[in-house]
């Protein structure tokens, strides 16, 4: 014990927050997964039944799909914006690169409601989008697109963007310019350049950037429910109403478990699946 | 000839697909600060007529100041905590090699991977156990441990920067511990302090998924003010709410831009 002490002496200064944490953090996760645990709200009995009664509701279940299926929408489509946004800040000088950066920070660090609030303009009934599209005489009627799933993944997904668009950035910068260089002279077109050298090279930028967007998308609650709307139900208002709603305490328990574990699941899955295409990009 | 074709439509798709995404980054902040001056009491944009009246009523209306008293109460408080409490962690493991540094910065990071309203209902659920009340020192726990790891990664950079033979020369030259500390050690992770608190006390303000769980009636807090009032209805009010915050944003980012080279700190993380 004393020899213990001594070599982790240097650490002493984290002791307070190892302490904190221990008390507010971890002790309560313990606490969700034995609470999830008991078969009535009224915590008597205990039973796996939550978790039976997840499997066997086709509903759960679905919320559970439509919500991952969300995050994995819109961590692709702010991949597909942040790529050209990186390039052209790499290529771009001193003055356009902190125009680029001022748009990319600005949003991260407004309130996202506020973020939110601005997509129910756009979308709404006599919002921009209508309004243009109604003025030019595109479109006939005005559209619905507040409280659609399409809505709801374009406004996630700038929402977002910044997560996606400050790894893809980092790692476009260290890509060496003379192996573009190279790639020119042997021949290669910008097309193909991007594909056979730009691209590899930052996929661990891509990568951190997508599972970061992905986790984001699967938790937003106040974006899900507004621009959602009621009838889109998803995971993190689910847990919601099962906890403060039903009072239904263990069920809820047992959802956020059973969400945590999922999303885990896919950023270490999709995270293993990529370094493993990687290394064999090295070896190649 | 065919190579060069293909060169300008790869030009084209790329600058063309920045220009878009650019715009989308740009246009909600611009939405929110233009309806805001909204003088109809509906979100039609454009707005049909000009006013400040909503910015008028804001003035009186307790129920929306109260949430955001609170909301900047308990945002300076977690910011405290976590910036007092994440230095003195990142200081003692950023540099440290030992396997039980690894674990602790793995533990102390773990909030920002976990789903936050696991968290908050876990929280709750303690809270309820205990026969703790909810208050707000409760809620200020909760923000703490999510503003954390933004403390323990932008410290930790510049703590793993500092030469630690600086500090080593201070105390072989006779300067006690705490002088070294405040003399030699602080001064030059000011940056990474500053950028952190920032950051720590934006994200604070901005929770939802603890708050939702841990504010109660008299512990509103605006974020879930507002989702309140924008789930009933399309109040206006929430328009002028959100041109201050962008305001205040704003002046936060300049303000940390020029105390402490913001932008790089996070180009950094």
């Amino acid at each position: 014990m004393k020899s213990f002490v001594k070599a982790n002496r240097n650490l002493l200064p984290a002791l307070p927050l190892a302490i904190v944490f221990l008390v507010a953090f971890l002790l309560p996760l313990v606490v969700l997964v034995y609470l999830s645990l008991f078969r009535t709200p009224q915590f008597t009995e205990m039973g796996p039944d939550q978790y039976v009664r997840f499997v066997s509701d086709s509903f759960s279940i679905q919320v559970l799909a439509d919500t991952l299926l969300l995050g994995a929408e819109v961590a692709m489509l702010s991949l597909l914006l942040a790529f050209p946004l990186g390039l052209v800040y790499v290529a771009g000088g001193a003055a356009l690169r902190s125009v680029i950066m001022f748009l990319i920070l600005m949003p991260l660090l407004t309130s996202s409601v506020v973020r939110t609030f601005a997509w129910i303009v756009i979308l709404g009934r006599e919002g921009i989008v209508n309004s243009v599209m109604l003025a030019f005489g595109l479109w006939g009627a005005p559209a619905r697109m507040l409280y659609t799933w399409n809505g709801l993944v374009v406004a996630l997904t700038q929402i977002q963007l910044p997560l996606m668009a400050l790894p893809v950035i980092n790692s476009l910068l260290k890509v060496d310019p003379n192996l573009l260089k190279a790639a020119e002279g042997l021949g290669a077109g910008r097309i193909r350049a991007f594909f056979t050298v730009i691209l590899p090279l930052t996929l661990p930028g891509a990568l951190a950037g997508w599972l970061l967007v992905f986790a984001a998308a699967t938790a937003a609650f106040i974006t899900q429910t507004l621009v959602g709307g009621g009838r889109i139900i998803l995971m993190p208002s689910l847990i919601y109403q099962q906890a403060m709603g039903a009072q239904e305490w263990p069920f809820s328990a047992a959802l956020s478990l059973i969400f945590t574990a999922a999303v885990i699941c896919v950023v270490a899955t999709i995270g293993a699946v990529a370094r493993r295409r990687m290394r064999g990009l090295d070896a190649a | 000839m065919r190579r060069d074709f293909s060169d300008i439509i790869y030009s084209a798709l790329v600058i063309g697909g920045a220009g878009i995404t650019m715009l989308l980054l740009l246009a909600p902040t611009v939405v929110v600060v233009v309806i805001s001056f909204t003088g109809a009491a509906t979100l039609r944009f454009p707005p049909p007529s000009w006013s400040l009246r909503w910015y008028a009523e804001l003035v009186n209306s307790p129920e929306i100041i109260g949430p955001a008293i609170t909301s900047l109460k308990v945002a300076v408080l977690a910011t405290i905590a976590s910036g007092v409490l994440g230095t003195a962690a990142a200081l003692g493991i950023a540099r440290s090699r030992l396997r039980l540094a690894r674990l602790l910065d793995a533990v102390f990071m773990s909030p920002m991977v976990l789903p936050a309203m696991a968290f908050g209902l876990s929280l709750l659920l303690v809270f309820n156990l205990v026969g703790v009340r909810l208050s707000l020192a409760t809620l200020v726990l909760g923000h703490t441990i999510v503003c954390v790891p933004y403390v323990i990664r932008m410290v930790g950079a510049s703590v793993q920067q500092l030469d630690p033979a600086l500090v080593n020369c201070s105390l072989s030259l006779g300067a006690s511990r705490f002088y070294t500390f405040r003399r030699i050690t602080l001064p030059l992770i000011r940056r990474g302090i500053v950028a952190s608190s920032f950051v720590a006390f934006l994200s604070s303000f901005d929770n939802v998924p603890v708050s939702l769980f841990l504010a109660d009636a008299r512990t509103e807090v605006l974020p879930i003010k507002l989702w309140a009032i924008l789930e009933g209805s399309l109040d206006v009010r929430v328009a002028a709410v959100s041109g201050v915050l962008v305001i205040v944003t704003l002046t936060i980012l300049v303000a940390a831009e020029w105390l402490g080279g913001f932008s790089r700190q996070m180009g950094r993380r």
